[in-house]
Formats: structure tokens, sequence, C-alpha cells
């Protein structure tokens, strides 16, 4: 039996695997020589850069593309990497448009930023393809710091404290390192296995030892990582997802994270069951990579309804259109009211004083399998540590309210749950546990 | 459109525009289409005296400068003179010239410098029908080595000697073309005119290593890993090349002397630059190396534009507008005070402007909350060097300050007119 776009229901291998692997491709391909040369021409090598105070990680960013335009793209990226040892990742995923590239001086004079993160990439590609690892451990220091999870603020820690000489214990729940990277970032974004390729990359530091199938609050205690170690940094992500109750039911009512999980895992994705019509709930980058990902895959109607207006979509410009030239619809001002077998119905709302209220209509339309991408949730969290707005509460350099754990990435408070956000926590956080480390001594 | 037509020394040609004698003027082929492209005029590939002719390498014989982009920026060469027979550039020219009567089709010569060589070579072209001829005592690789080319045009008397042989064997109008890589222009201009020259042309090529490979540690270009130095041109010498022409044009001895202006013209307005400062031609190479000889369409339509929009009639009334304002320093005006003015509409905030002052000199641009750049006319010394790095062009100006407005940083008010001359801090002034 063949499936394609119009079979009914929920299937798997609506497409060929060759037209997926296809429709999978890298977003953005790499840079040649030629075309990074002539992009790193148009850098005007700002004083105190706008680019360079809008990344997370606060990357020399007019250094790297001087070091690119003068031809040693390896240079460039030990200049990334001393910022950002992830920097081959962000490259790739980072919502530059909204941070580095839209602080761009040339977005502002021309509309036309310089392409930061292609060239970020097209450096961090260069130097990663040489082997080896670019960095010598300090000596060791005897002390030893336990991290909980493996994502980008976990690995960034635990390659920082390893470098200054630190053992450092990585614990994951998963089978596989790299967190979202891994597991979370549209799979065209993050494409030839890189996320593994990286940390095996990463690891090359020496002095970092990984466990997988380690779960906080299940088989790995908190209590235990700090009589073992002698800091602990919780990097744990946000493992649970929001509540929303609609009423009715629907036999294909699935979470986006875990859909979008499952085919990442996948490997040529033909298994991945996808309605003939899907409806997405949310207005986050998940809702985008859940939406752009089921018409990959082949599904015929792909709607994104997202409560609010367009202004207040999470997801960036960039990101919507990218969507919309995938075919997703987006719908704005769409709230989900009920689910029935095949079908949603959505109240449409509108905002007034500054409120979201529901204008009193409806719209009803098929679903055979409707995602929910509403937001993640803190999930298994012990409760000596303090928490805000639902996330660990952490200070300065991500010191939580008990002394000797420090916090960092998506499942801590402040800044914005992004890759690039997470690694300059985990490196702050290193920095910081360094000192009293050492301090100590 | 206005009248391009010219006329130097006689010689008529639709344009000011000459390809000037390089490669791109080596043969009929390349003339032809040249004149098709629209060039007004052309300077033949310079032709030595009979018997085997020069010969060439077989390696690379350019090097380049580039700037962003690679946009070319300099190009230096070690090419010798036309390599081919010397009858066949003698068939070729006359062919060309019977078929293009009125564009301009000087001949460039250079033979070793005695009298006799000379005197054979201007027979030999006397029947092509060119316009005149062009002295190659320029070059400066290469035959220079064998007592040609720049060592000729490096010492004064040999110049006056040879242009006074050409004068004596031939009724061609001659131009004596120029080398830079001298300590200063006017004592070869002066030869020249002293020699009976008609005009002069410059400048030539200027000594040059554009670069070194830093594997094999060689000059570039390399020829089986040694390098020689070269000839340099194209954009990044018109500076050098401007001065040279308003040297000879602002000195009352050579004012009347007739030049062809060369030296990285590339575009309409280099062209009337070189003109505004006495040239009464300009002739053009790297140009049409780098884009083609189509560039020149550029060139035509440009000036025709501007020559509209002054008035101009015809392009005699550009050559020399700009030469009683090229002085020496201590004419200058010391009381005249301009003080950078940033438009916040235009800045794209990238700071250069503020970086350059700070690091350069003055302090003068302040970095405001929220990148907002703004003169602190108190430190402004008017050096224009945040203009000069702005990449918005228009964006940073420099504002006039008017006779009795207060200067800020001096709070002394603006006088009129007075110089170096006159000024208390000069011990030697008014001592008269």
């Amino acid at each position: 039996m063949t499936n394609d776009h119009s079979t009914p229901g929920v299937a798997s291998g609506r497409l060929s695997s060759a037209q997926i692997g296809s429709n999978f491709s890298e977003l953005h391909p790499p840079l040649s020589d030629h075309e990074a040369r002539v992009a790193a021409d148009r850098c005007y090598f700002c004083h105190d850069a706008p680019c360079m105070e809008a990344c997370p990680t606060e990357i020399d960013i007019p250094l790297f593309i001087r070091q690119i335009a003068t031809g040693r793209p390896e240079a460039a990226a030990h200049t990334i990497f001393a910022q950002n040892i992830l920097g081959g990742m962000c490259a790739r995923v980072c919502p530059t448009e909204t941070l580095c590239e839209k602080a761009c001086v040339r977005e502002e004079a021309e509309g036309k930023p310089v392409i930061i993160g292609q060239l970020q990439r097209h450096a961090t590609d260069r130097l990663m393809a040489q082997g080896g690892h670019p960095y010598t451990r300090a000596a060791s220091t005897g002390r030893s710091v336990a991290i909980v999870g493996a994502g980008p603020a976990g690995l960034a820690c635990a390659h920082r404290l390893a470098l200054h000489g630190h053992d450092v214990s990585v614990f994951d729940a998963r089978a596989k390192g790299g967190g979202l990277n891994e597991y979370g970032i549209a799979a065209y974004k993050a494409a030839d296995d890189f996320a593994q390729k990286e940390l095996k990359w990463l690891m090359g530091i020496g002095g970092i030892t990984l466990e997988y199938g380690m779960r906080l609050g299940g088989n790995l205690s908190l209590e235990t990582l700090r009589k073992s170690h002698d800091a602990v940094f919780l990097a744990v992500g946000l493992a649970g997802v929001n509540a929303l109750t609609i009423p009715g039911t629907h036999d294909a009512d699935v979470n986006a994270v875990e859909w979008i999980s499952e085919l990442r895992q996948s490997r040529d994705k033909t298994d991945i069951p996808v309605g003939r019509n899907v409806v997405v709930i949310g207005g986050g980058m998940t809702a985008v990579d859940a939406a752009v990902q089921a018409r990959l895959l082949g599904a015929e109607t792909v709607t994104i309804a997202y409560r609010r207006d367009k202004a207040a979509m999470a997801a960036s410009e960039f990101e919507q259109i990218l969507a919309t030239s995938k075919g997703v619809r987006i719908l704005y001002n769409a709230a989900p009211r009920s689910l029935a077998s095949g079908s949603i119905t959505l109240a449409r709302t509108e905002t007034r004083d500054g409120k979201l209220v529901e204008t009193g209509a409806e719209i009803t339309l098929p679903a055979d399998q409707v995602m929910r991408a509403i937001g993640q949730a803190l999930e298994g969290v012990p409760d000596i540590l303090a928490v805000q707005d639902g996330k660990i509460q952490v200070g300065e350099a991500g010191r939580t309210s008990v002394e000797g754990i420090w916090a960092g990435g998506d499942c801590a408070s402040g800044g914005e749950d992004l890759t690039v956000t997470a690694v300059a926590q985990g490196r702050d956080a290193a920095e910081d546990i360094h000192k009293n480390l050492m301090g100590k001594g | 459109m206005a009248d391009l037509s010219s006329e130097f020394i006689g010689i008529k040609s639709p344009n000011p525009f000459w390809l000037a004698s390089a490669p791109p003027t080596d043969k009929e082929y390349n003339v032809r289409r040249a004149y098709e492209a629209g060039w007004g005029g052309v300077v033949w590939k310079t032709l030595g005296e009979a018997g085997p002719p020069v010969v060439n390498v077989s390696g690379p014989r350019y090097g380049a400068i580039h700037g962003a982009d690679r946009r070319l920026l300099g190009l230096n060469n070690i090419e010798l003179i036309t390599d081919r027979p010397l009858e066949v550039n003698i068939e070729e020219i006359t062919r060309v010239k019977k078929d293009y009567p009125d564009h301009a089709l000087v001949v460039s010569l250079m033979v070793p410098c005695e009298e006799k060589p000379w005197r054979d070579i201007l027979r030999r072209i006397e029947d092509t029908g060119a316009d005149g001829v062009e002295l190659n005592f320029g070059c400066p690789h290469g035959m220079a080595e064998r007592g040609m080319g720049s060592a000729v045009g490096q010492v004064p008397e040999y110049i006056r000697m040879v242009t006074e042989w050409v004068k004596k064997h031939s009724d061609f109008p001659c131009i004596v073309k120029l080398t830079p890589n001298v300590t200063n222009i006017l004592y070869p201009a002066k030869a020249a005119l002293d020699g009976g020259a008609d005009a002069v042309s410059l400048i030539n090529t200027i000594n040059s290593i554009t670069s070194v490979n830093l594997d094999t540690f060689a000059p570039e270009p390399t020829i089986d890993g040694w390098g020689a130095h070269g000839g340099y041109c194209g954009p990044a010498v018109k500076p050098i090349a401007l001065n040279m022409v308003a040297e000879i044009a602002r000195n009352p001895e050579t004012a009347n002397l007739p030049v062809s202006g060369i030296g990285g013209v590339t575009t309409w307005r280099d062209a009337v630059e070189f003109m505004a400062l006495g040239a009464g031609n300009v002739q053009v190479c790297t140009a049409a190396m780098t884009y083609g000889f189509r560039i020149v369409q550029e060139m035509i339509s440009g000036l025709g534009q501007y020559m509209d929009e002054k008035g101009f009639g015809s392009v005699t009334e550009i050559v020399g507008r700009a030469v009683p304002n090229a002085r020496d320093w201590q004419d200058l005006n010391l009381n005249y005070v301009t003080k950078a003015v940033i438009d916040q509409n235009k800045c794209i905030k990238c700071g250069r402007c503020h970086i350059v002052c700070e690091d350069t000199s003055h302090q003068a641009i302040w970095m405001h909350q929220g990148r907002v750049f703004e003169v602190n006319d108190a430190e402004c010394v008017a050096c224009n060097l945040c203009v000069n790095v702005c990449p918005v062009e228009g964006c940073i100006t420099m504002r006039e300050l008017e006779v009795g407005e207060v200067d800020e940083r001096t709070g002394k008010k603006v006088g009129q007119y007075a110089n170096w001359t006159t000024h208390p801090n000069n011990i030697g002034a008014g001592c008269g």
C-alpha cells in the first residue's frame, strides 16, 4: 500500500524516502569560500558592535568576520569558540534575525544584514573538519563537578569546567546527549547528525564523563550528587508539558515536542505518522518546527492556530515566513475551543484594552492530527530549590538558592529559552563554579 | 548632449578618452574593437627598433591589489614593449588609421638613446598616417635596465636630447610620456618643453612590488621563484598622478605645456578631475583591462551629463579650471573653520567615526546612550577623518563657520582670510 498527501487520517510514508530526504536537507547550505569572502567584506568592523551586544554569548563578531575576510577562518573559529563552544550549532539554530543580524548596522542601512550566522558556520565547520580539539585542558585541580543535563547549557558548562582542569560527570535522562539540539530543533536546521558530531568533538577536551538514562528524581538524587561532587550544575531543561484542557476527545492528539523528538530520532522519517489535515496549537518555535516538518512529511494541509495576533507571536518573522513558504497556514486569533473526531473548533479572539477576549465567532477545521505546542514546564526538580515563575530561581552566574548548586538553560530563570542563551548561562556558571572551587582551595 | 569632441595638440578625436599605450593597444584586433566601443583615441603599444622583437616572460606578468569584494584597486605589470615584429605593427597601424580617420592614433616609441635609432624608427612610421608620437620615457621595469624607458625619463638632459632628435627628424606632434619615479616631476617636464615637445603625458607606472608569496617567499608576480619590481597603475595611483599633473599646470614655466592625464582614470569623474587640474585629455588603461572596452560608454555619458549640467559647450572649458585653486600649504586660510555634523537620520550607528576620533587624536565625537553619535565642537579640529571612514555618503558633513562666529574649540571668533606667511607664530613672517 502506498500513502500520499491525500491518504485519509494519520499515516506514515506519505512521501518517498528520497523525497523526504530532499525535503529535510539543510535550510542554509554551507557557504563556499568565495561566498564567505564576499559576505565577510560587507562587515564594517563597527565600534562596540551592536551585533556583539545582541549575542547572548558576546562573540566578537567583527573580529571573526575580519578573520574570515583575511583568509583565516580557523582563527575566526577560535574567536567564536572562546565565547561559545557550541558555536557550530548556534550558527545553525540561532534566530539570528532577532539577535545579531537584527542589530547589524547594514540591516539599518540597507535592510540586508551581514549574514553573521552563515559566516559563523563557515568558520566553525572549517575548524571542526580539521579533527582534533582546539583546546588543551589545564592541569587537574582534583575537584569534581556533577552536571545534570547534556543539553547546550550542560555541555557548555562541562567544557569550560574541564578546560579549567576539573573532573566533570554529566548525567542525562535520555539515551543520547545534546538535549534539544538532538531531540527538539527542526531536523533541517541540524542536519547530518550534527548534534552528535558536535558532542563528540566537544568531549575531545577530556575530563568529562557522560552517563545516559539518569533522571533527576528517578535514579539520580541531588543529595547524592552534592555529597559525591564539589559542585552541582542543573541543566535539566523543561521536561514537562503545559496543561491545556480542551473539551472533547481526539484520537490523534499529540504533544508536538514528543512528535518532533521521535521524528529527529527516525532514520529516514518514513515511519513518522502525520495527518492528512494537521492543526498545530501554539505560537512559538516548536509550533513552527512541528508544522513545517508535518508539511515536509507530506501532510496535505497544515494550520498553526495561535490564540493571539501576529505581533504577539513568539516565533520570529523569519520563522513565520519560513512556515508560510512551506505551505503552512497561520491562523492568528484562533484559540482552541473543542475537539471532535477528525476536527477541531477554534474560537476567534481579539485584543480589547490589552486583554484577549473571544469574539463569539468560531471556526471548525478538519484535523486528522492535532499537535500541541503550547510550551513546556519544569519537572522533577527537588523541593529544596526555590522556584520562580515555573523555573529554578537563579541569581548571578546561575547560583541557586542552595549553596553549591548552580543552574542554567531552559530550567533556570532569566533569559530567553534559546540554545545560545543556554550556552552563555552554562559557560558563566562554569566560571563562577571554578572561582568558587579554587577560592576554597 | 554636450559636444565631447576633443583636440589635443592638433590631434582630433570624437572624445577626450584615449586608451594608453599598453597591452589593450598592442594590435589591430584590439584597437578596432576599442574604436567601435567608443574610445576617442588610442596610443599604440610601444614599438621598439627593427630586428628581433623583445621577449616577454611566459609566466604571470601582472600582480594586483584588491579592495573589498576583490575589486581591483591597483595593478602592476612586468610586461615589456610590444613583442611583435615592427613590420606587423606598422602594417596594422596603417590599416587601422585608414579605416578610422576621425579617431586619434598616436604611436608610442622606445628605442636606444642614440640619434640613429630614433631617426630610423621615425622614418619607418612616417607613412602610417599616425597622428603623432609618444616617447615612452616612463616604463620602469625591464627596458629601464637596458637604458630605455624610465632610465631616460629620470635624466632631464636625456629627455631634452631625445625630444630634440624627434622634432628634428619628424613633423609628428610629439608627446613625451613621463615617469613618476622621480623626486620632482617639474625637471623632466621642463626638459621635455625645452626639447621642443608639444605635450607631456603622465604618469607612467610606479616602481612596485604588489605582494609577497608567503609560502615561497617570492615577490609576486613570481617567475620560477623570483620576482622583479613592476609598474603600478590603476585607481590606487590616481592621487599621485593628479598631484603631478597639477604641479606641471601650476608652475609658471610649464603652465602652457599641454598635458595628457594618465593614472587610474576609471570613471567620467576621474577624467574630469584630471582635466580640471590641467590635462587636455586623458588616457586610460587599467579600467579597460579590468572591465573591457565597453567601460568608455559610462565615461562618455557621465562627461556629457556633467557638461550639460554645468553648461560647458566644449571639453576645453573644463581644462585647468581647478588649477588656480591648487596652491601651496602656506597660502591656505588659517582662519577657515569647519565642524563635523552628523545627520542622525542617515547615521546607521556603526560607531566608526567615534572610534577613529578617539584613537587617532581628538576625542571629539561622543557616543551617547543608544549609540547616538554627536560631535563635540569644543574638541573638533575639522580633520575630516570621520567623514572619510563613515560608510554612508553624506551622513557626516563639514559645516563652515561664518566670519564672526565663535569657534568653541578656541573660544575665538572666526576671522578674515589670513595664512601662515603672516601668522604671529611664524617667526620669519612680518619682518619685511
